[in-house]
């Protein structure tokens, strides 16, 4: 299967309500919380696009797009 | 696959579910479920209660029923059996599942009607404030237990497996992927499936209980929970299981009523 | 014998009345003296392709039923008093929800659980105010076995109609009573079905926005529109709403749309009304006593008459005003400490022309209970 890649994050800020579910289990530390309590991705490049942020966000606030990358590894 | 947005009512968003609230994510697996089996939102009927859990209902695309506290699991007994082509999902929350509704979960499940049953577990009356529920546990803090909580709890799986549940499996938040596929089983099985499903109230039993904020409790359902049979619960016999504990082929009562209906037919002629 | 003519118990009756009506779902938990309801419904609706269910308990048996009336069919569930308590909740639930069902209780003597097997008709209140809050409610009874039958089938047109739940009062003396039932031919006594919407899919359905003639046509779950059903107020999609114009037109709705149909839903009979000078008012088990008196007495030239009421709920306050109001004395007869006779009381000019004949021991009133009561009226002594 091929490999994903993050395309983009989309995190719906009048949705989230900054309870850090996703920063905290994010296996790469891409997210954060900025100064208003909101998650944005503040290290896109390392992302593996694994949506664990995605599938645990309790308010639906973020949805992960991702792409293949390359042939087949 | 759709965008989570063509099965939610989204002009009730944000929903008004607190920070963290672990309702949410069940909300989200539920609905990524549902997506990935491909269901047609007008075969589903979601049957709530009252409750913080509850008001999941509200927030979906189907046709949505929200009935009273502790008796979803009637109405949708009622639903699914004058409609049996219909899918019937009954999200609860712990007390409305167990305690008020606990007579209705016993009897939907030794009946094994087809019809998922999710009890959204939070260990606490949420919506009225903290008090504690049949599974809080004993020495539990709530507002109703200002001395320490001497009620014991049980288990819902045991539960579930000796009142005739015919699938029955648990699952946390933090778990959101297993949540999924566990939800699929469930709402393709024919019979009576019951998820528990360990949620978090960082409000009233996160913070009774000294648990820390929401990511602190995903962070306990992580460390206290551990795969059916592992060596892990070998070893630590107080891990709480995950996984899917009985999926089994049983009389469900909607086909068997048909076999009900073609006989007093025949009596007839 | 002619096939027409059944010999049967009431509640029997009841439930080849509910037949009539279409009723395609029961679903119950027994009691006395309602048990023969549901025996008689577990037999008899799979013969018809519907569904019997017995539940748990009789909250789960209103709930059951109300589902089921969502999915687009007529529904009904049968109890006595201990279970009609249990039911209150569901029934707020299905008058907020504008829930059609049908929900009979076949009194017993209480409170508590009183006396299961003596007749009794003290649930008089009860259907009218057990659940909380202010509300309307329609409630229905008869006094034979014909008038069973054409007074269930009315209570799932009313059901119907407006949306509603409808309670049939009867009692354990003409629920448990064998006598001859003619029944009616098909098309005999008119039937109401569901009125469904007829909004398109994709186009913006409204399940609690009334029709101009005040009806609001349903969709049944599991069709083109999904929309939201709760108990809490409500806005017109069914969603949750706390907005003080929305919780006052739907208080408002939910009560006038009955409340203005009360001629409509009136059911009564008379007997010999014209010139009477004493009125006996009486409904269910009680008026068959009240009727024999009064044919008893007009024999001898006594000018009594008997208004028979039907329809309890909304009480017919205009009608006994107008049927009254030449009579000396009128005497209400009924099964328990006087709950009917406070409705006439209010309805009559000059209440204290009014005075109850009751009997509340367990043991149906007999004609000559009332012939004691009309002697102290007229002087006589007892
Ligand atoms: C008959 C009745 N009793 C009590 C209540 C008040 N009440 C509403 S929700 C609730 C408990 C909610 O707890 P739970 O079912 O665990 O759901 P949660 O809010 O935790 O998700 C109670 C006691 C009610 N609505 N109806
Ligand atoms: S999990 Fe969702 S709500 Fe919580 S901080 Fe992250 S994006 Fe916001
Ligand atoms: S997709 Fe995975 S790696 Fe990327 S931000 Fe989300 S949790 Fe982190
Ligand atoms: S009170 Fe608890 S259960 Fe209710 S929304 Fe808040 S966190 Fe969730
Ligand atoms: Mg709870």
């Amino acid at each position: 299967m091929a490999k994903l890649k993050l395309k983009a994050h989309h995190i719906d800020r009048d949705w989230c309500k900054g309870c850090g579910i996703c920063v905290r289990f994010c296996p790469k530390h891409v997210l954060q919380l900025d100064d208003r309590e909101k998650a944005y991705a503040a290290h896109p490049e390392k992302c593996i696009g694994c949506r664990l942020c995605e599938m645990r966000c309790p308010d639906l606030s973020i949805t992960v797009e991702t792409e293949e990358e390359g042939e087949k590894s | 696959m759709a965008s989570v947005k063509e099965y939610i009512r989204e002009r009730f968003f944000p929903h008004i579910w607190c920070p963290g609230c672990g309702h949410g994510t069940v909300l989200k697996s539920l609905i990524t479920a549902v997506d990935q089996l491909g269901l047609s939102k007008n075969d589903i009927v979601m049957v709530s209660g009252i409750g913080c859990s509850s008001r999941i209902a509200g927030y979906v695309d189907f046709h949505t029923l929200h009935t009273l506290h502790g008796r979803a699991l009637a109405f949708a007994t009622g639903v699914k059996l004058s409609k049996p082509q219909l899918r019937v999902m009954v999200p609860m929350g712990d007390g409305d599942a167990l305690a008020i509704g606990g007579n209705h979960f016993i009897h939907a499940a030794r009946r094994n009607i087809a019809m998922t049953a999710i009890v959204m577990n939070n260990r606490i009356y949420g919506m009225t404030g903290g008090q504690f529920s049949p599974l809080s546990g004993y020495g539990k803090a709530a507002t109703t237990a200002p001395y320490g909580n001497i009620d014991h709890d049980f288990d819902v799986v045991q539960l579930a497996k000796a009142a005739g549940a015919s699938f029955v499996a648990r699952t946390t938040t933090y778990h959101a992927p297993q949540m999924v596929e566990i939800l699929k089983q469930a709402f393709t099985h024919k019979g009576f499936a019951v998820v528990e499903i360990l949620t978090q109230c960082p409000t009233y039993f996160g913070r009774k209980n000294k648990m820390g904020e929401a990511p602190d409790m995903l962070e306990w359902f992580k460390e206290n929970t551990t795969p059916i049979g592992s060596q892990a619960k070998q070893k630590n016999p107080s891990l709480i299981e995950r996984g899917v504990f009985v999926a089994e082929e049983k009389a469900e009562y909607c086909t068997e009523y048909e076999k009900v209906v073609e006989r007093a037919m025949k009596g007839r002629e | 014998m002619n096939p027409k003519i059944h010999f049967l118990q009431g509640n029997e009756a009841c439930v080849e009345a509910a037949l009539y009506a279409g009723v395609q779902f029961y679903a119950g938990y027994p009691i006395t003296p309602s048990t023969e309801i549901a025996e008689h419904m577990a037999y008899r609706l799979p013969q018809k392709g519907g569904k019997f269910i017995q539940m748990e308990d009789e909250i789960a048996s209103i709930c059951a039923i109300i589902g089921a009336s969502l999915t687009g069919h007529k529904v009904m569930t049968a109890t006595s008093g201990p279970g009609f308590s249990l039911m209150q909740e569901g029934l707020g639930y299905a008058i907020m929800a504008e829930i059609p069902c049908v929900i009979v209780n076949v009194q017993r003597g209480g409170p508590s659980t009183g006396l299961p097997t003596g007749p009794s008709q003290g649930d008089i209140y009860q259907a009218r105010w057990g659940t909380h809050g202010d509300h309307a409610i329609i409630a229905l009874t008869a006094s034979n076995h014909q008038d069973i039958f054409e007074i269930t089938v009315q209570a799932f047109n009313m059901a119907e109609t407006y949306r509603t739940p409808v309670i049939l009062l009867f009692d354990e003396v003409i629920g448990h009573m064998r006598e001859r039932l003619i029944m009616p031919e098909e098309g005999e006594i008119p039937v109401v079905d569901r009125l469904r919407t007829s909004v398109k899919a994709g186009v913006d359905y409204h399940p609690y926005l009334p029709r101009e003639d005040g009806r609001l046509p349903m969709s049944d779950f599991g069709g083109e529109h999904r929309y939201n059903v709760t108990g809490l107020f409500h806005d017109m999609w069914g969603f949750p709403s706390d907005n003080p114009a929305v919780v006052h037109g739907l208080l408002r709705h939910l009560v006038d749309k009955i409340r203005n149909n009360v001629q409509a839903i009136t059911r009564y009979k008379e007997y010999h009304l014209e010139d009477a000078q004493t009125i006996l008012i009486s409904y269910g088990c009680s008026a068959r006593s009240a009727l024999h008196v009064v044919q008893n007495r007009r024999a001898r030239g006594e000018r009594l008459g008997l208004l028979e009421l039907q329809s309890l709920w909304p009480f017919p306050y205009s009608l006994v005003e107008e049927k009254c109001a030449e009579a000396r004395h009128i005497v209400v007869v009924e099964m328990n400490m006087g709950q009917v006779v406070r409705a006439v009381k209010r309805a009559v000019y000059n209440p204290e022309r009014v005075v109850l004949a009751n009997r509340i021991d367990g043991s149906f009133i007999t004609p000559t209970d009332i012939k004691n009561i009309l002697r102290l009226i007229q002087g006589k002594g007892v």
